[in-house]
Formats: structure tokens, C-alpha cells, sequence
């Protein structure tokens, strides 16, 4: 039956895109098979979640092999909604590729983009579902080469050696983590990590042990941009085709923040990572100094999308935090976010993507009267810019009110006033680009250049569906928060 | 003799830290590489080291064999390799598409030139 084959199909499916894309090399059909597969990952994904939610944990054994001997797929309500947020970011974002893509990308290198784009959501659906720590870092790897690629499709010169360095980092945070899994196997001589989970009490002893969960720690810190190590982040975004970015800044680092929570909660579990391994003494300081900092930093960017990978790095400061707190309600809030912010930091990508397409640039200082221009567009932009700050009726007010909530409730009352704080400093980044965009008049000693109009549908249309995403689990916060927090129970709970 | 005995682990951590140093010290692309490869190699021998049993033979499945070695590291190490060697090819692709953008490989100057061309 195939609903019994959905885990597998999840994967396959993409990964099949690949090839043919290479193989039938005309742009539009690459394009079309592309979208196809990824509407189909959607659906695969909903019915999952479905499943999950009404029968529990689904364990699919690949190719028949049962635990310890094959690789298994683990889905529980965690896993099925990352699944469902990358597969529905790649989805919108493809349709929004179409026409930038064209503007941006060679001629004839379409299909390649295309076949990148589909190994890169390979990667991160394989990430999400797979029960295996080996097959962890085997599809990292494969999102992390493919990243690689679509980054260096960037029309500026500057986006290859973003692409390399990138690569440097990336390279050795999966290093780390390859490490750390061989110190974990090592030392229990399980790959699985419901295995894992169960022999760690028993081994927590071991020098290996702690090792295994220094190098993962670093690894995914790497990978997902915490504080002191986001380095790559800020070039990377900017200088990538603006379609990757809006892709990458929804699902790459979110589903790294999985893995981080997998390891940490599920394997080791909260115990060890935040009682005896003082994660946070650690993981908070750097969330808390990278949510501060960070927001400082946007504040005094001159690119839109550097000022947008900046604040993408405090969001992750705030997911972050909400972990430290290591309760219910802490990583209820960090899940929840993860979702929310994947949404709308998508949605700003996308505009930023328009006003590029239109104005050419993005340097915030020359984006002066663009609300008579580009109504549409900055409007988009102002509703998403919202729910950074955490506006209420908007996505972020729902995560920020619960992660203040879940830091008083834990006792940790400062964190709840610097998370005020940073979002002071998000008015203030957000808020100087809308003054420039809707209040500043044209210059008038310079020419006013043409074909300055609002961006095509096939741009608007993905942005608003995603707006619309947003403002729905803005005002009704419900269901986004009761899906959160059965994960963040399967989460604490351990494995079954 | 424990700090001898475990010879394999000592190469492991030098060809590791070389590695890293040489990635994070030297600014030539190529040689960052190069780094990146000695790095991912430690880890190789790591796993490969774990794997062997002391006096165990090749895991075949015959008569007469007892004692034998830990399969299940090499075939993650093959995989590893192979991700390894991906990762080497993608980053002198690119290495080729800068030097051809850019004119040189020595990140510093690269720096420069995009310094450069922030300002204007």
C-alpha cells in the first residue's frame, strides 16, 4: 500500500527530479519537473503529518532491513513538521525562482540550477526523517554540496568566494559532526539513534561519550549559524541568487536547529546535555550575545539582504535560547518559531528579491519612495518586517510572547527582558528601511529610472500566499503552537 | 606502553590538527584544501581504526574464521570518501571559476579586491 511507503517516497521523489532534470536540460520543462516533484513532497508531507498525528510514530525500515542491521526512517510529530515547513518553503520559493532565475541565472545553466536546487531539498527532507546518525551526515553532505552549487550561480563574482568559504566551514562543521557520530559509535556501537538513546545512560561515563557530544556540538553550531560561528552566513545570503537565499534562510539552518535538538533531547537527552554537560552555561551566553549583538549589527547595514542574514542570525539566537531553557514550554516557543520565522523570513527574501528585480540593487539607501513604485512589494515587506519585530496579530508576536513566557515560567526573567530588548533594535532595523521606502521623496537631482514598476505576478503571488500563511498563524496561533508543543512532548518524552 | 599502544590514535590527532592548521593558516585556496583533505583523512583513519580487532582477519564468511574485523566502519568510511572526494571536486571547480574571475588564488588579495569593490 503506499500510504505504508509515504517515509520513503518523501526522499525518493526529489531525488528522481535530479536526474531528469539534467537529462531533459530545457529550462521551463526542468522547471515544471522540478515544481511537480516538490508539490508532490508537499502532499507527501501533509499526509505524514496526518498520519503521525493520528496513529504515532511511524519507523520504516528501507529496503525491508529492520534497525539495527538497515537504515531506518523515524517520524514523529517533530520530524513531519520539518518536513512539512522545508518541502512547503521549497515549493514557494520554486514557483518565485521561475522568473528571477531567468533574470539572473546563465542562460543554458537552468537545468543544473534546477537539479541543484532538487539534491539541495533531498538533502534537508533526509536530514529531517532519517532515524540513522551515519545517514545524518550523509544527507548533509548532500544539501551542504548542493548549497555550494546554487550558491555560486550568484551573478556577482563575490558569490563564488562566499560559495568557497562557505564550503571551508561547511565542510569542517560535518567534519566535526562525522567525528562526533564515530566517537558515539565508539563507544556504544549504535548508529540508530533510538539504539543510541537507549545505550547512552549506560556509557555517559565515557571520555567518548562527551567527546562524541563536544565535536556535535560545535558541528551543528557551525551548520546552523549559532553566534560566535555564523560567519559564512551574512556573504552567503548576500550574494546568492535571491531565490536561494529566500530558500536557504527558511529551511537550511532550521532543519541544522534540528538536528542540534535531535542530539541534544532525543539521544543524549535533557539530563545530560543541560544537566551534566552545562549546555548551558555554553549555548545560552552565545544565544543571548548573538540575539543582542547581531540585531546591533542589522541596524548598520547597508544591503537589504546582509541587513536580513544579520537578523537571521539573532532569530537564531532567540530558537536557540528557547532550547536552553530545556522545558516544555521553552522548546514549544523554539519550535514554534522555527516555523514562524522560516515563514517570514522567506516572505522578506521574497521581497527583497522583487525590489531587486526591479531596482536592480538593494543598497537601502537608494531605495528611497519605493511605496508609490512598488506598492505591493513593500507592502509585503512591512507586513513580514511586523512579525520580525513581533508586532501582535503577526507570526513573531505568537513566538516572542511564548519564548518570554516559557523563560519567566523556567525563572530566567532577564532573558525574557533582553528578547524586549533585541526586538527594540529589530524596530529600529526594520523600521529605518520602511521610513526610507514609504516617507523619504525621491532625490530629485537624479533622473528617475525607467520601467520601475511593480514586480511581475509570478513573484507577488508565491510572497502573498506566504503572507497569508503568516498572518493566519498570526491571529490564530493555535495551531501552529498545539502541533509545537505535542513535538516538544515527543521531544522530552524520548524515544518510544 | 598504553600512550605507545595507541599509536593509530596519536596519527589521528596529528594529521588532524595539521590539517586544521593548515585550513585556517594558509591563504592559498589550494593549500586550504589541501588542509580540508589531510583533515577529512584523519577521520578516515579514525573510523578504520576503530573497526580493527586485534588478531582478526577480514570479515569473510568461512570455515575456520573466528575472529574477525568490525565491518561496518570501512563501509561508512567508503561513504565518507566518496562524500570527501565531492566535496574536493566541487571546491576546485570553484576554485577554477574564481582564479578566472578574480586572477589569483591567495585569499588576502581576493579580500583586497573585494574590498575594493565594496567601496565604489
Amino acid at each position: 500500500m503506499i500510504a505504508d511507503q509515504l517515509p520513503a517516497l518523501q526522499i525518493v521523489i526529489p531525488m528522481l527530479a535530479a536526474p531528469l532534470c539534467v537529462l531533459v536540460k530545457r529550462s521551463n520543462a526542468c522547471w515544471a519537473i522540478a515544481l511537480v516533484a516538490n508539490v508532490l513532497v508537499v502532499i507527501n508531507a501533509f499526509a505524514l503529518l496526518h498520519q503521525v498525528r493520528t496513529d504515532g510514530v511511524i519507523r520504516y525500515a528501507l529496503g525491508g532491513w529492520a534497525a539495527p542491521t538497515g537504515i531506518e526512517y523515524y517520524v514523529d510529530t517533530m520530524n513531519a513538521i520539518m518536513l512539512l515547513l522545508v518541502s512547503f518553503i521549497s515549493c514557494v520559493t520554486l514557483v518565485f525562482a521561475y522568473t528571477s532565475v531567468k533574470k539572473t541565472v546563465v542562460t543554458g545553466k537552468h537545468y543544473l540550477f534546477y537539479a541543484a536546487w532538487m539534491l539541495c531539498l533531498t538533502g534537508l527532507l533526509g536530514i529531517s526523517i532519517t532515524g540513522d546518525a551515519f545517514n545524518v551526515f550523509v544527507f548533509l553532505e548532500i544539501s551542504s554540496l548542493a548549497t555550494y552549487m546554487l550558491l555560486a550561480f550568484g551573478s556577482d563574482r563575490r558569490a563564488l568566494t562566499a560559495s568557497f568559504r562557505y564550503l571551508i566551514m561547511g565542510s569542517v562543521g560535518a567534519s566535526f559532526i562525522l567525528i562526533g557520530i564515530g566517537f558515539l559509535y565508539a563507544a556504544t556501537g549504535a548508529l540508530n539513534m533510538v539504539d543510541l538513546a537507549q545505550r547512552i545512560p549506560d556509557a555517559e561515563s565515557q571520555r567518548a561519550v562527551l567527546v562524541a557530544f563536544s565535536f556535535l556540538t560545535i558541528g551543528l553550531m557551525i551548520k546552523a549559524a549559532v553566534f560566535p560561528l555564523h560567519g559564512w552566513l551574512a556573504n552567503a545570503y548576500q550574494h546568492a541568487p535571491i531565490a536561494v537565499t529566500a530558500f536557504l534562510a527558511g529551511t537550511a539552518t532550521k532543519v541544522s536547529l534540528y538536528v542540534l535538538l535531535r542530539f541534544f533531547f532525543s539521544i543524549f537527552g535533557p539530563n545530560y546535555s543541560f544537566g551534566a554537560m552545562l549546555l548551558n552555561v555554553v549555548l545560552l551566553p552565545a544565544a543571548i550575545v548573538g540575539f543582542l549583538l547581531l540585531s546591533l549589527v542589522a541596524i548598520f547595514q547597508t544591503d537589504l539582504r546582509r541587513m536580513l542574514a544579520y537578523s537571521s542570525v539573532a532569530q537564531i539566537g532567540y530558537i536557540v535560547a528557547a532550547f536552553c531553557l530545556a522545558t516544555q514550554s521553552g522548546l514549544t516557543a523554539g519550535i514554534v518559531h522555527i516555523i514562524n520565522h522560516g515563514i517570514i523570513k522567506t516572505a522578506l527574501f521574497m521581497s527583497v528579491g522583487c525590489i531587486i528585480y526591479r531596482v536592480g540593487h538593494a543598497h537601502i539607501g537608494s531605495l528611497d519612495n519605493l511605496m508609490k513604485k512598488m506598492p505591493l512589494t513593500v507592502t509585503a515587506f512591512i507586513i513580514s518586517g511586523l512579525g520580525l519585530i513581533g508586532v501582535p496579530l503577526t507570526v513573531g508576536f505568537i513566538s516572542k510572547f511564548s519564548l518570554i513566557g516559557a523563560s519567566l515560567e523556567r525563572g530566567w526573567w532577564m532573558v525574557g527582558a533582553l528578547v524586549l530588548v533585541s526586538s527594540l533594535f529589530a524596530i529600529v532595523y526594520v523600521g529605518r528601511v520602511v521610513e526610507i521606502m514609504v516617507f523619504r521623496s525621491s532625490r530629485t537631482d537624479t533622473p528617475e529610472p525607467t520601467g520601475m514598476r511593480e514586480a511581475p505576478m509570478s513573484m507577488l503571488v508565491p510572497m502573498y500566499v506566504l503572507i497569508g500563511i503568516s498572518l493566519w498563524f498570526g491571529i490564530s496561533g493555535s495551531t501552529t503552537l498545539s502541533v509545537a508543543s505535542e513535538a516538544a512532548a515527543a521531544l522530552l518524552g524520548g524515544y518510544q | 606502553m598504553q600512550v605507545l599502544g595507541l599509536y593509530n590514535y596519536w596519527v589521528v590527532i596529528i594529521l588532524m590538527m595539521a590539517g586544521l592548521y593548515i585550513l585556517i593558516a594558509r591563504y592559498n585556496l589550494i593549500k586550504k584544501m589541501i588542509g580540508l583533505g589531510v583533515f577529512q583523512t584523519s577521520i578516515f583513519y579514525l573510523y578504520i581504526t576503530m573497526g580493527k580487532v586485534q588478531g582478526g582477519t577480514a570479515p569473510i564468511l568461512a570455515d575456520g574464521i573466528e575472529q574477525y574485523s568490525n565491518p561496518l566502519p570501512h563501509v561508512l568510511i567508503l561513504t565518507a570518501i566518496v562524500v570527501g572526494v565531492a566535496t574536493t571536486a566541487v571546491a576546485l571547480a570553484l576554485i577554477v571559476r574564481i582564479y578566472e574571475e578574480f586572477d589569483t588564488i591567495e585569499e588576502d588579495e581576493i579580500k583586497a579586491i573585494e574590498s575594493a569593490e565594496q567601496d565604489s
